[in-house]
């Protein structure tokens, strides 16, 4: 090996250590556990086969969680992506208050969630919230917004598009300050409707961005569960019991690792099919070079 | 960002209509803004005004000294302060090396170590929480601060920004640097991280927030106040049998939101920016 060689490795060598032993390992880790019972009194845990698979087969709890997931991420996922291009033309715009408006859009990406969750807990309380208070002088029903599995995942999902589509803004901001104003000139010079040039012009140049923001979405939709443990724990009836969270409770309330990690797996599936999706069908513009 | 100026306008687009697009805009951001404005009014009020709107209603900090009397946050905060020095420090130093080997070096096996490097982007450790928690369990290392923070120290995103960022160098400094007898470190020290100083700047914000909010790691690999961070330890406090004195809990909510809000509220431009820089790829 070559001198320059040598030296690339060594200053790689520090942090591909720590990541082969936290990221790497523990992949191979999650399938390797997952075929084995979880390990007790310190004897090496048996081969069980499919065994945890088929507990996951009859685990309602699982399924619950899947579905809720699914709906969580459809939706998160389109509506803080819509909400974040229209904050963003806003703030883009010569409109008045605009520095105003960003703070208001960005605000809720830098506070902690388990925090605003509190506060979101607190808005939607029965009688005494802000939500029914606002809602009592049009004579809707007081009912408890979060004890109830009709509306409870509803909630959940609107406080994690209250805290991402801020955060989306920015990078619509940076893509349509990279939009160069002679367009919007043209435009106008031609008699073009505020409408059409928005479908025709701005929203395809948009499109390398809202993939990159769509691929992080759906990544927030599986990692995004810590308003879960303040605001219902899953509840009511595993109604807002979404698969990581699912993986917390079988891991490290039930203690059941063998199943954890068969659970893991399926959200390593997940992650691992949007990271191959995004190569495949989508990525093909952005070039990592 | 440069505030922009008013662009051009386009046809059909009356005045009418820009007015009503200014109160839709408004009545977003009030909306967007308004449970932190109801958190900081039943903070500063007596509890019997938690959910009572009266404009002469007297103020107090009075929640906020019980809050801060019934549970240890001084050492919470402590805690945090520590883990994200530590993260930031120890990313740092990691990404800067890594970045630079992958921008500057030809080496065998470059290709395949960018890709396993990139897949941390995918999988982060936020979902390989039960086998992590199984090594800093044999490391010995459990309930402490540094099981936080080692799974993020070697950070695929830190490394990919500052290789895109060296990558920027022109080549000629490099090379005058290295004609003078430099060797490879004192060229990246010299030569590379001034150049990046804006981009450190951004990744350090970034990673600031996103340790000082994390959660779900912390509750699971700490267990007492001496290593608890400040989000653990109010979640801990909120679920806590403090009865449902909302007043108290809001004034703990605020006061672990408190640092970065107010470092946001200050250098509200750098962080938008720095969001953006870190953001774009």
């Amino acid at each position: 090996m070559s001198r320059g060689a040598i030296h690339g490795w060594l200053l790689l060598l520090p942090a591909f250590a720590l990541l082969a032993l936290f990221t790497h390992w523990p992949v191979l880790g999650t399938i390797w556990d997952s075929f084995h019972a979880t390990p007790k009194g310190g004897r090496p845990a048996p081969w069980v086969g499919l065994e945890n698979y088929q507990v996951m087969m009859a685990d309602e709890v699982f399924w619950k969680s899947l579905w809720n997931n699914l709906w969580y991420a459809l939706g998160t996922v389109p509506v803080s992506i819509a909400l974040a291009i229209l904050m963003a033309l806003w703030v883009n715009s010569a409109m008045r208050g605009r520095t105003w408006l960003r703070m208001a859009f960005f605000t809720p990406t830098i506070l902690p969630m388990i925090a605003v969750a509190n506060i979101w807990l607190f808005f939607f309380t029965p009688q005494y919230g802000l939500l029914e208070q606002v809602l009592r002088p049009f004579g809707i029903a007081s009912r408890n917004w979060l004890g109830n599995p009709d509306t409870a995942l509803a909630c959940v999902t609107l406080v994690a598009i209250w805290k991402e589509a801020g955060f989306f803004m920015i990078f619509y901001l940076a893509a349509l300050q990279s939009i160069p104003p002679s367009l919007a000139e043209a435009a106008a010079l031609e008699g073009a409707s505020r409408g059409y040039y928005f479908r025709r012009v701005v929203f395809p140049l948009l499109m390398p961005t809202t993939l990159f923001v769509m691929v992080n979405a759906v990544i927030n939709s599986v990692r995004l569960v810590d308003h879960i443990f303040v605001m219902t724990r899953g509840g009511p009836n595993n109604a807002t019991s979404l698969l990581l969270f699912h993986v917390y409770q079988v891991g490290f309330s039930f203690w059941d690792t063998g199943y954890a990690a068969a659970l893991t797996l399926v959200l390593l599936v997940v992650l691992a099919t949007v990271a191959i999706g995004q190569f495949v069908f989508l990525d093909k513009r952005v070039h990592y070079q | 960002m440069n505030e922009a100026s008013p662009r051009p306008s386009l046809s059909r687009h009356g005045a009418g209509a820009q007015f009503l697009e200014t109160v839709a805009a408004w009545i977003l951001g009030f909306l967007w803004i308004l449970p932190l404005i109801y958190a900081f009014w039943t903070a500063f009020h007596p509890s019997e005004f938690s959910t009572r709107f009266e404009l002469l209603a007297p103020l107090t900090l009075d929640n906020f000294r019980r809050a801060w009397e019934a549970a240890p946050f001084a050492r919470y905060f402590l805690n945090s302060f520590m883990l994200v020095t530590m993260v930031l420090a120890a990313q740092l130093v990691l990404c800067t090396l890594a970045g630079y080997a992958f921008a500057r070096f030809e080496f065998p096996g470059k290709e395949i170590a960018f890709i396993l490097v990139l897949l941390q982007l995918m999988i982060m450790p936020d979902v390989l929480i039960v086998e992590n928690y199984t090594t800093m369990s044999r490391l010995g290392i459990l309930d402490s601060i540094p099981a936080i923070g080692l799974p993020y120290m070697a950070s695929a995103f830190g490394i990919f920004l500052l290789r895109q960022t060296f990558k920027t160098v022109p080549r000629e400094l490099d090379e005058a640097a290295r004609v003078e007898g430099a060797s490879a470190l004192q060229i990246l020290w010299k030569v590379y991280v001034p150049l990046a100083r804006p981009v450190y700047l951004a990744y350090g914000l970034v990673s600031v927030s996103f340790h000082w909010n994390n959660f779900l790691w912390p509750l699971i690999v700490t267990n007492s106040v001496s290593s608890r961070p400040v989000t653990v330890g109010l979640q801990v406090f909120s679920s806590g049998d403090q009865g449902i004195d909302w007043s108290v809990i809001t004034a703990a909510t605020i006061m672990t939101s408190a640092p970065l809000l107010v470092a946001f509220l200050l250098f509200q431009r750098q962080f938008v920016q720095s969001f953006m820089r870190a953001g774009i790829r």
